[in-house]
């Protein structure tokens, strides 16, 4: 079972059991919805956008305790946050989910292009070992990603 | 009679192999089977031996390619009590042939105001098809409603089919393994004139088929369920529906003559098989056929009744009010096809304990959508057993579960 223990470790079930900021913002916060074809997962991000700070973020849906963790984890470590920082810890939460590819791809591992501390979420590099897992980990920061995009009339 | 499993499990190879020491329990046939020994020599026979273009050649190895081809027609016909082997198309899979009616039989029936009937319990390939036709011609889709057990709920059933053109339904849902009732439905919707077709991917590897008593207008399967490889598909239909219909692709294979100006179309089946079709799958198909024929589909069907109820006990006794269990509980009405939810862990999540002890069951929506919204579930486990499987495969998943609850449910 060391295995299961690497990715369902205690922090990721107990985000999973317990899960931080769920809910729904009503308008004017943004809202934005992600699918995992694969499974039938759905998230939905609620974004609070203050002078360019996330006041408040929230999130619907349901998901695997892998999504479920890391979308709660993610609300944790994004509240408060300015876009660009948020847009520093999207970017190292997804420079840690693709350890795994660099790895089989024999590339250099990519250097780290900050210094950015993800605390608990790195409770979630276990999952880097289940590619099929990956989805669900980076599913909530896909949205969230999205969601900024939308807010700044990217897309 | 009952069947000797132990015997079976010898001739898959695939259930001997061992991961991590242990050995693999694949319960997961409703998404593909496994295959026995003779579908795979057919097939490395076809091509160490008889490999040759078909219904073309000149040479005694071209004729007999072709008769391992038509050969295998021949063994569905029976296998499916079809009227004639011209009845029997051969197609890519269960999905293209579903496409094949939708864009021959519908694109010349369906027109704007018409309507045709579906049911919640169907799979992606009997709903989507339809729905990119509906876009284009304007016609309404109708659903039949299932009950609490997982039934079709009959009780509108003259209403949603009055003036509708084609009634389409699973034969036994790959989610709840509801067995629908073909022929009450079938000769109901024929008196008020409408065409049926019957999704037989889950109930034909699983229970006798009988075109003629069933008494559809077209049934569609897909060989890779039943012990046969991916890549072929059968689509059944009335040879007076499918000399009216027109063809599907077009190329080779497909036309009796063509000019400048245009073409004529080949005799049924081929009519429907353009270009050079999949002779080695085909030889796979009809050794699968051979084999299930030769255990018995009813005997297949009751060994599946035994440890579809065996299951269904276990599951309840074991974990009682924190498991849910979709469709039918009686298992003389059902497949051996179990969807679940357990209270406090995600099917991905039961599903990803459970490859650690290799046993190998889905997690998801099972390509029916329409269906997890009805159940009101986003996705849920699904255990789904074959003539391979026995009571250990069973009571492996069970301790596996175990484990399941140990690490989510403290």
């Amino acid at each position: 079972m060391s295995s299961l223990d690497d990715l369902y470790k205690e922090i990721i079930l107990d985000h999973y059991r317990s899960p931080r900021n769920q809910g729904e913002l009503d308008p004017p916060a943004h809202r934005c919805e992600g699918f995992n074809p694969l499974c039938g997962d759905e998230v939905i991000v609620f974004v609070s956008l203050i002078d360019q700070k996330i006041e408040d973020i929230r999130i619907g849906g349901q998901g695997c305790s892998i999504s479920q963790a890391s979308a709660s984890m993610m609300t944790e470590i994004i509240k408060g946050k300015s876009i660009s920082e948020a847009e520093k810890i999207i970017h190292a939460f997804k420079e840690m989910m693709d350890i795994y590819e660099s790895e089989l791809s024999g590339e250099e591992t990519a250097e780290s292009s900050s210094n950015v501390d993800l605390g608990d979420l790195e409770a979630l590099q276990g999952v880097v070992k289940y590619p099929v897992r990956i989805k669900c980990a980076t599913l909530a920061w896909n949205t969230l990603t999205q969601s900024i995009d939308e807010i700044q009339g990217v897309k | 009679m009952t069947i000797e499993v132990a015997k079976i499990k010898q001739d898959f190879p695939l259930l001997q192999r061992h991961i991590k020491g242990k050995r693999l329990i694949y319960l997961d046939s409703a998404n593909t089977s496994q295959k026995p020994v003779s579908v795979m020599d057919a097939m490395e026979d076809y091509y160490r031996q008889f490999n040759a273009n078909v219904h073309r050649g000149s040479y005694q190895l071209a004729n007999e390619a072709t008769a391992i081809l038509e050969g295998a027609r021949d063994k569905v016909s029976s296998f499916i009590n079809a009227n004639s082997r011209q009845e029997v198309v051969f197609t890519k899979n269960a999905t293209e042939a579903m496409n094949l009616v939708s864009n021959t039989w519908g694109r010349a029936n369906l027109n704007n105001g018409d309507a045709i009937v579906l049911t919640e319990l169907e799979h992606h390939a009997n709903i989507v098809p339809w729905q990119m036709l509906a876009a284009e011609k304007n016609f309404e889709i109708r659903w039949i409603k299932i009950d609490d057990n997982g039934h079709l709920d009959l009780s509108d059933f003259d209403q949603l089919i009055h003036g509708a053109k084609l009634l389409s339904f699973a034969a036994m849902s790959n989610v709840l393994g509801t067995f629908t009732p073909v022929k009450e439905l079938t000769v109901r919707a024929q008196e008020m004139g409408l065409t049926v077709h019957a999704d037989a991917s889950q109930y034909t590897p699983h229970t006798k088929t009988d075109v003629q008593d069933m008494g559809i207008d077209f049934l569609t399967f897909t060989g890779h369920k039943l012990l046969g490889p991916m890549g072929i598909g059968v689509l059944w239909g009335k040879e007076n529906l499918l000399d009216l219909m027109p063809p599907f692709l077009g190329g080779g294979e497909m036309i009796l003559n063509v000019t400048k100006e245009g073409f004529s179309t080949n005799e049924l089946p081929w009519k429907f098989e353009a270009g050079t079709p999949m002779v080695a799958e085909a030889a796979g198909l009809g050794a699968a056929i051979d084999y299930l024929s030769d255990i018995g589909m009813e005997e297949i069907r009751n060994h599946e009744i035994d440890l579809t109820d065996y299951t269904l006990q276990s599951l309840i006794s074991e974990f009682g009010e924190t498991i849910s269990i979709f469709g039918p509980k009686d298992s003389s009405e059902r497949g051996g096809v179990i969807s679940f939810t357990f209270d406090g862990a995600h099917p991905h999540d039961i599903s990803q304990v459970l490859d650690e002890d290799n046993i190998c069951i889905r997690a998801g929506h099972h390509c029916a959508k329409p269906l997890m919204q009805v159940l009101n579930v986003g996705a849920t486990s699904r255990v789904s057993m074959y003539l391979y499987n026995d009571r250990s495969d069973i009571d492996a998943l069970i301790s596996g579960l175990h484990k399941v609850r140990d690490l989510f449910i403290p």
